[in-house]
């Protein structure tokens, strides 16, 4: 038996926008299935514009992106835009329908999935990150960091492949931080998680990539790329003041 | 977080007086409906006869009837009746401007013609809105959006509806940092001046909300949008619940017809 096809593999992607900034120029990645993996670089490294390509937003550049096996192409579209669920940084972007509970049958329901099953999966989806009962809660009454955990579980309801995530920790108050890392810890999907937020990196992704100029200038263990300060250095990343990441954990 | 939390929808569910009534219970899209018959018979009512002002009363009995039963004050029912306030301007003109013959009242000179259709146009006017009130009383701002889609309103409106509701406080938050920051600095929007603050600051807010537009968009063909807005499972409604709906407009036809039957 065959081992099962990486849960993401973008090879060699190259794109430029239309007013002709090049944003990526070949760009390598592949995510084995439950890999928890962070995206490190700086402003401006090409980290959202990568994202965009993992679930066929933007196309049309040089290489391809493949998810557990499936192209990224027209005809498939919609099956990978339900392998890959993206969680947007402002949650008031991603949580746009009346209520909680619409918000989270959004994906399931354009899948044209029965409404038992969409009923099912919302419950699931809601428990999952510890929100069960915020059901028929308008957003706007959420706090941020309950808000930000609604949107990780309106992509969960689509029971994604891998879960791509924009800046979790941004915004978040301390406790709300820990709150979103338990959740998590807890998925069972593959994990691409964007941050600048390093010790959050290191407590939740075993591997990182740091993207730089539009390519992956390193790939490997966070712990050690975090402990490299010439690279860190060389790539705008700093870790917080008194933070060794050689004796966390 | 701060700004627009916890108001229950701002601005727009402000209307909203949530219960339990046999009124709140019926199918949005039934009282609608009803609501918009009603306006239809209110709007047929003859101007010139006799007994309109009497069929206005009718009309004025029976929305205090649904009133009641929904238990909502009419306080609260006449607070609605602010939009109104143009109708009125334009009602109290017509005397004035309308020609035929006069009548003094109070040493003005008034056009006769004028003061019926000025006090018909004021009466059908506040009755029909006195209606809406009453429907966004009792029902929720959300409710009514699926009942204007199972009215087969066209999805593309609903949809700008439903997203209206949903940023009205995001907007409005924005605004109000927008103002904090502004006055922060030492700016007071008295002067003729600050016309020139206020100018571009609108300015940014619509291009910050464009710019949400567009993200939101995106969130939107990320979860597979295909361009509607998936709706839940849709109640089936009985015979009776449009039969319960539609009495308030039946019953004002019947006020209609007993007027132009007797008058």
């Amino acid at each position: 038996m065959s081992p099962p096809p990486p849960s993401l593999l973008v090879d060699d992607l190259a794109f430029a926008y239309p007013d002709g900034h090049q944003a990526l120029f070949g760009v390598d990645l592949r995510l084995e299935p439950g890999e928890r993996v962070a995206l490190l670089g700086p402003n401006g490294a090409g980290k959202t514009t990568l994202v965009m390509h993992l679930n066929g937003i933007l196309r049309g550049g040089r290489g391809r992106v493949e998810v557990a096996g499936l192209p990224v192409e027209d005809r498939t579209l919609q099956e990978v835009r339900r392998r890959v669920g993206i969680v947007f940084q402002d949650p008031d972007d991603q949580l746009f329908m009346p209520t909680v509970g619409e918000d989270v049958a959004f994906g399931p329901r354009n899948l044209g999935l029965p409404e038992p099953e969409v009923a099912r999966r919302v419950a699931d989806a809601l428990a999952a990150v510890d929100m069960a009962d915020a059901h028929t809660r308008p957003p706007h009454h959420l706090s941020f960091g309950q808000r930000r955990r609604v949107a990780v579980a309106t992509v969960l309801s689509m029971q994604p492949e891998v879960l791509v995530l924009d800046e979790p920790s941004s915004n978040l108050d301390p406790a709300g931080r820990r709150e979103l890392a338990e959740v998590l810890e807890q998925l069972p999907v593959t994990l691409l998680m964007v941050t600048h937020d390093l010790p959050y990196a290191l407590q939740l992704c075993p591997r990182s990539v740091v993207l730089d100029g539009g390519v992956v200038v390193a790939d490997g263990a966070t712990r050690e790329l975090l402990a490299d300060r010439e690279l860190l250095a060389a790539h705008r990343l700093e870790l917080p003041f008194g933070f060794d990441p050689r004796t966390v954990g | 977080m701060g700004a627009g939390h916890g108001t229950g929808g701002g601005g727009i569910s402000a209307m909203y007086v949530p219960g339990h009534s046999p009124v709140h219970r019926l199918e949005p899209h039934t009282k609608l409906v009803a609501v918009l018959a009603f306006a239809l018979v209110v709007v047929l009512t003859p101007v010139h006869a006799g007994w309109a002002p009497a069929a206005y009363v009718g009309f004025l009995l029976l929305l205090l009837g649904v009133a009641a039963l929904a238990r909502i004050r009419p306080g609260r029912i006449v607070r609605g009746l602010v939009v109104e306030v143009p109708f009125v301007l334009f009602a109290a003109l017509l005397p004035f401007v309308s020609r035929g013959p006069r009548v003094e009242v109070l040493g003005l000179s008034l056009s006769e013609n004028g003061l019926a259709a000025g006090g018909s146009i004021l009466a059908k006017a506040t009755l029909s809105v006195l209606a809406a009130t009453l429907l966004a009383a009792t029902t929720d701002p959300r409710a009514l959006l699926r009942g204007l889609d199972r009215l087969r309103l066209p999805s593309v409106l609903v949809q700008i509806l439903t997203f209206m509701i949903r940023y009205a406080d995001v907007v409005g938050g924005e605004l109000a940092r927008m103002k904090v920051a502004r006055e922060s600095r030492g700016f007071r929007a008295r002067r003729v001046g600050a016309l020139k603050v206020l100018g571009p600051a609108a300015g940014s807010l619509f291009i910050r909300s464009y710019e949400r537009g567009e993200r939101v968009h995106l969130a939107m063909l990320s979860r597979g949008y295909t361009g509607r807005l998936p709706t839940g499972p849709v109640a089936v409604v009985g015979g009776r619940s449009w039969a319960a709906a539609l009495s308030l407009p039946l019953a004002a036809g019947a006020v209609l017809a007993a007027g132009s039957l007797l008058g």
